[in-house]
């Protein structure tokens, strides 16, 4: 860099008006990035929280997840008697037979939205440390009593303590709100097994989420399960299983990463523009650049390194846009809500980090071709006038 | 005598504008040696400045050789020429160019940036160089802070910080009024006489002519006759 950077910043400070609005352009751009990031992160860290160590989640085989499996309730007991299984201090194996239904309810803002409804035993808790009651109490056996998760409750209608819910056939009750500490267990409902499964007719299980006594006794079991051809399931790590269900955040990705994309050119044509015009204005200043002996390629990469000082002062706009936006997710709106799966939205320094290199690239490639053009002036026809 | 600091032989520019050839220099000879204040003098369009270009190693001959200090500028490359209009080459435009943005300081200090000197250093030459234009008192004024004499003076000062082997001045009086225009002309006087530095200075004025040693009168890219060379 022989060309001094004051020479840069001031002349972008010089035409502040237009520099200040290419920045905002290109900030709003780097905030929509950020958002995107910090949506896909939040989404990512939901499943990826989700699951403790040697616990497996035995499904039907040939079903992706467990909202389309079931399998018979004998199978239950054959499971649960299986080698391996860990015990819980009154002598019963810690395996949680469980039942999940799909329903369709309004949120507060008036359109619907799908949610998880599972229906457990006292095991399910057992199993599931992380989950816990933090207001109202349990659900009951054989009243129509739910458990509704917090999140749920600050964003669906209906679903707050002492509300009644018509779901299947009959009105249930909501008696107790549960946290579940970021997890995917975070975007569900709660309720007895019996219940669950009388209304709606069936007599079956989803799911069974069994604890290992260790890794080996994981192992085995997983194979165990494999290859006995009387049981037609399959067991999956938990961690795994909840990791896999992230591909559903791969189309938030993609859309996120071409909303990007589509931005990031438009931007790259602000920062061009005003870029040209900046090296149009300063024709004369370059001519006498170069005629006091200043190569072609500083000048390019001065106007180059001005480019990328012009989107980063946008990209820490961005920065700074998309922000407070953090702050909502521990504030009352506490959730952004994407189909079924309510997640914490979470900007990070990596995400911010990663915005400001996006508009470091941009900033790049919109001063690259008016770089050239500077560089690449008539020196005797500038300096005539 | 001693040898020649510039030597042209044979040198033609033609111009093509459109299907128009304009044939700005044509098969000029001249010789300037270590020491002179040459002045170019000539009426508008006559190839006073495109000659000084050439000099410069701002814009490259048609036909002919350009030898500056023993090396031809026939041969050198765009970045070859850059560095040695660093190294030789002290330029004083008519309308000052200096840069705005700029403190007067950071102006004159600007070629230096391409040298190895150090910070130290550059500032102590800077400072020289602005004592010798009268302006140390100026050093961290912008350009639209001082006249417009005050900003030649920078400008020569921005010439010759670099200690160049001759300092090029298109017009340099041009846009001043007459007052600055003299003190211009002192300082250039100055320059020629106390440092022996070699000047060539185009101007249309007779009286800025009248500081030269030495005259040449363009017409139409050839010298006229009688003026070709008066020493005065
Ligand atoms: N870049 C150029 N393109 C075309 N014609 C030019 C160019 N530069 C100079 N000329 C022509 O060359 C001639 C000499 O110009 P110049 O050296 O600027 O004259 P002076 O400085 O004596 O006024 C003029 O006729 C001018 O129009
Ligand atoms: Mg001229």
């Amino acid at each position: 860099m022989k060309i001094p950077l004051r020479y840069n910043l001031r002349s972008l400070l010089v035409r502040w008006v237009g520099t200040l609005m290419t920045a905002i352009g290109i900030g709003l751009t780097v905030a929509i990035f950020i958002v995107m990031n910090a949506l896909v992160n939040g989404l990512d860290s939901t499943f990826v929280q989700t699951g403790r160590e040697n616990q497996l989640v035995i499904i039907r085989q040939g079903s992706l997840a467990e909202t389309n499996s079931y399998f018979d309730r004998g199978l239950y007991e054959t499971v649960r008697l299986l080698d391996g299984i860990a015990h819980d201090k009154s002598g019963q194996p810690l395996a949680s037979g469980e039942i999940t239904v799909i329903i369709n309810h309004p949120r507060l803002t008036g359109e619907s939205a799908n949610v998880l409804i599972r229906g457990v035993s006292d095991m399910a808790f057992a199993v599931r440390p992380e989950v816990k009651i933090t207001s109202g109490r349990k659900f009951r056996d054989g009243l129509r009593e739910l458990v509704v998760s917090q999140s749920l409750a600050n964003r669906f209608q209906n679903m707050q303590i002492g509300k009644t819910i018509h779901i299947g056939r009959s009105d249930w009750r909501v008696v107790g709100l549960m946290e579940a500490g970021g997890t995917a267990y975070d975007s569900e409902i709660w309720a007895d097994y019996e219940d669950v499964a009388q209304e709606w007719d069936r007599p079956i299980y989803s799911s069974i989420l069994v604890r290992a006594n260790d890794a080996k006794a994981a192992e085995s079991l997983t194979k165990r399960i494999k290859d006995d051809q009387r049981i037609n399931l399959q067991a999956l790590d938990q961690k795994t299983y909840f990791k896999d269900q992230m591909v559903s955040s791969i189309g938030i990705k993609a859309l996120g990463l071409f909303i990007a994309v589509v931005m990031g050119i438009g931007s790259c044509f602000a920062a061009m523009n005003m870029m040209y015009s900046a090296v149009m204005g300063r024709m004369k200043e370059v001519g006498t650049l170069r005629a006091l002996g200043f190569k072609r390629r500083s000048i390019l990469s001065s106007f180059l390194v001005e480019s990328v000082i012009l989107a980063l002062a946008g990209g820490i706009l961005g920065c700074l846009m998309a922000l407070p936006l953090h702050g909502l997710s521990t504030g009352t709106a506490n959730f952004i809500s994407f189909s079924e799966v309510l997640f914490h939205f979470r900007i990070t320094p990596t995400i911010l980090l990663k915005g400001l290199a996006f508009a470091a690239i941009v900033g790049v490639l919109g001063g690259i071709l008016p770089a050239r053009r500077a560089a690449r002036i008539k020196l005797v026809e500038v300096l005539r006038d | 005598m001693s040898e020649p600091l510039i030597e042209i032989s044979a040198l033609s520019k033609v111009f093509q504008r459109d299907s128009v050839e304009v044939r700005a220099l044509d098969r000029v000879d001249m010789q300037v040696f270590p020491g002179d204040f040459v002045c170019l003098m000539g009426p508008s369009g006559s190839g006073k400045s495109t000659l000084l270009n050439i000099i410069a190693g701002v814009d490259r001959p048609s036909e002919g050789s350009v030898i500056v200090a023993g090396e031809s500028l026939n041969e050198m490359s765009e970045d070859e020429l850059a560095a040695w209009r660093n190294h030789h080459v002290g330029f004083v435009f008519q309308h000052f160019n200096l840069i705005p943005v700029l403190t007067a300081f950071e102006n004159v200090e600007l070629p230096l940036l391409l040298t190895s000197l150090s910070k130290k250093e550059r500032r102590e030459h800077v400072t020289t160089a602005m004592e010798l234009v009268g302006l140390t008192d100026r050093m961290d004024h912008y350009p639209r802070q001082l006249s417009g004499g005050q900003e030649q003076r920078v400008a020569i000062a921005r010439a010759i910080v670099t200690d160049p082997t001759c300092v090029l001045a298109d017009e340099p009086t041009g846009d001043l009024d007459a007052h600055s225009a003299r003190e211009v002309l002192e300082v250039l006087k100055g320059l020629n006489e106390q440092f022996k530095k070699t000047i060539m200075m185009v101007t249309h004025d007779p009286h800025a002519a009248a500081y030269a040693s030495t005259r040449y009168q363009l017409e139409k890219g050839v010298f006229s006759k009688e003026g070709a060379r008066q020493t005065v």
